[in-house]
């Protein structure tokens, strides 16, 4: 026969003193898992504005090196106030919207073309590997023969820059499409476009949309060096001008719209991945 | 639809892996295939399913598939191979949806699936929301959907715990007996091997050959795990292993 166990057989909480005193297990597995702090970011942020303001302030950080942040306030107001902020900005998101897609687009459609075809990727990885390093702002002059001063040598410019990392990310996450789902796919007698479209594409596109953080920060980056080329208005522009002049206030408050605008982009691919990789968890 | 194999055989590079292979499935049975691990389990089922060429040797198919056969091979993996993007119900889709079937038909069959494996109730799950087994059974599912002539399954149960691998077992047994179906069940589990196969086909470790073939005749539903019977079977199909998988063990350390 079975014996039954009873589940209230009694337990011996050994504490105490005496040499069978009873010490608890300590825990020790903490830690290693990123967990969501929304409030750190913002603090840290007012903290080092703080430190910078009351060291300008008080002299300990002369004016010569770091401008007044309350300072570069006054002058994104005024900017703002006067509509000056908004002819810089109009011209640049333009810039910025065109270029990008046209070298975030194509670098997705090669990006998938390497990874599906051998022949694709025989002749076209050394090349973006030699393209890569490159630095675009170099070619500068030979943008404004291929595309003159306007606005396309600047678009230009943005998408030759988005173009390469893009490309890298995206047959990276091609390469990275678990190989058993489209042996799956294929054991299904799915067609060659199915599985492209319903199992690669779905299967990289977490890839891809990482790849397009980058891709659009270097983007922003760009477009100071597009607005060297001959552009009356742009935040590029207005940021050159005041470095010119040395005026700090104005160059500050130039950067603090770039790094704006870089947090937007980057809050806005959050979204997208939110919504079209809610499967992930 | 009867299977043969003739006199298969396949290297990769150096390594012979399969050697003078014949075999004949006849429909409406369970093949059980069963031997030490790197035999060459999992790429003769590939081959049997068109998804790699033997060098050597063919495999051929005889008669014509069932009436609404849309995929007369089909796969079922270890790793079950569902879409994470996809609900269950749109897992089963993908393998209808490049078919020319009307919609209503489309979901009609998958209704019609998901209930014979108990999954209706999770339909708009995602694969992430379900646990091991339930994600195998879509698979089962999704399998079932295409109406196969052939069902080819690699280590269905192996990813598994024994209670849910124990469940399954009876979950197959009950499809096959509501509709018997043809498969090549491949295991390293000799007590899956003698709960679901009518023939058992022993492979020798690498290269793999057919060492021997044991046919059980108790009917699927009246066996139960434990059984005298059963336990005799296994017991012979383990003398017939033990020795190929000591040496197929040894020649992994060496290698
Ligand atoms: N695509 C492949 N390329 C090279 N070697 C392979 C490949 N697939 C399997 N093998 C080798 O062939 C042998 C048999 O593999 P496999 O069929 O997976 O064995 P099993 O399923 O019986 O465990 C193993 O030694 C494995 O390493
Ligand atoms: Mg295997």
């Amino acid at each position: 026969m079975l014996e039954r166990v009873t589940a209230t057989a009694p337990v011996r909480a050994a504490q105490g003193t005496g040499p069978e005193q009873g010490r608890e297990v300590p825990f020790r597995g903490g830690g290693f898992r990123p967990g969501q702090r929304r409030w750190v970011a913002p603090v840290l942020f007012v903290v080092l504005i703080a430190l910078v303001e009351a060291g300008t302030r008080s002299g300990v950080i002369s004016n010569l090196t770091l401008p007044r942040p309350s300072d570069v306030f006054a002058t994104l107001v005024d900017l703002a106030r006067s509509g000056l902020l908004w002819k810089h900005l109009a011209p640049s998101l333009g810039r910025l919207v065109v270029g990008a897609s046209i070298g975030a687009g194509l670098g997705i459609l090669v990006g998938v073309m390497i990874g599906l075809f051998t022949l694709v990727r025989a002749g076209l990885v050394p090349l973006v590997a030699a393209l890569f390093p490159i630095p675009k702002i170099a070619l500068l002059p030979l943008f404004v023969i291929w595309f003159g001063i306007d606005e396309a040598s600047k678009y230009a410019l943005i998408a030759f820059g988005t173009f390469t990392p893009t490309v890298v990310a995206t047959y990276g996450a091609v390469d990275g499409v678990d190989r058993t789902l489209i042996r799956m796919g294929q054991s299904f007698g799915l067609t060659w476009l199915s599985i492209v479209r319903k199992i690669v594409l779905p299967g990289a596109l977490p890839g891809i949309l990482s790849g397009l953080r980058v891709s659009l920060a270097i983007a922003i980056i760009l477009l100071v060096a597009a607005e060297m080329l001959g552009a009356e208005y742009g935040i590029g522009a207005y940021i050159l001008e005041a470095g010119a002049l040395y005026d700090l206030e104005r160059l500050f408050a130039g950067v603090t719209v770039l790094s704006v605008l870089g947090l937007v982009v980057s809050f806005l691919i959050g979204r997208v991945e939110r919504l079209l990789l809610a499967w992930r968890a | 639809m009867d299977l043969s194999l003739l006199d298969i055989g396949h290297s990769y590079g150096q390594t012979r892996v399969l050697e003078g292979i014949s075999l004949e499935i006849p429909a409406g049975q369970v093949l059980c295939i069963v031997g030490p691990s790197g035999c060459g389990k999992s790429t003769l089922l590939r081959m049997i399913g068109g998804l790699e060429r033997p060098a050597q040797g063919r495999v051929m198919t005889r008669g014509a598939a069932p009436e609404g056969c849309l995929n007369p091979l089909t796969f079922v993996f270890q790793d079950f191979a569902l879409l994470p993007w996809r609900t269950v119900a749109g897992n089963v889709s993908l393998a209808l949806e490049d078919h020319r079937l009307a919609r209503a038909r489309r979901e009609a069959v998958i209704a019609d699936v998901l209930s014979r494996t108990r999954l209706s109730d999770f339909a708009d799950a995602l694969p992430r929301q379900l646990s091991g087994g339930m994600r195998q059974r879509v698979a089962i599912a999704r399998a079932l959907a295409v109406n196969p002539a052939v069902m080819l399954l690699d280590e269905p149960l192996s990813a598994l715990d024994a209670q849910t691998r124990e469940l399954l077992m009876e979950d197959l047994v009950g499809l096959w007996s509501r509709a018997p179906f043809t498969a090549v069940y491949v295991t390293h589990n000799l007590a899956e091997a003698v709960r679901l196969g009518h023939r058992i086909a022993v492979l020798s470790r690498r290269p793999g050959r057919i060492r021997e073939i044991v046919e059980i005749d108790t009917p699927l539903a009246e066996r139960r795990t434990g059984e005298a019977g059963l336990e005799r079977v296994q017991a012979h199909l383990w003398e017939l292993m033990r020795e190929e998988a000591r040496a197929a063990d040894a020649e992994l350390i060496d290698a």
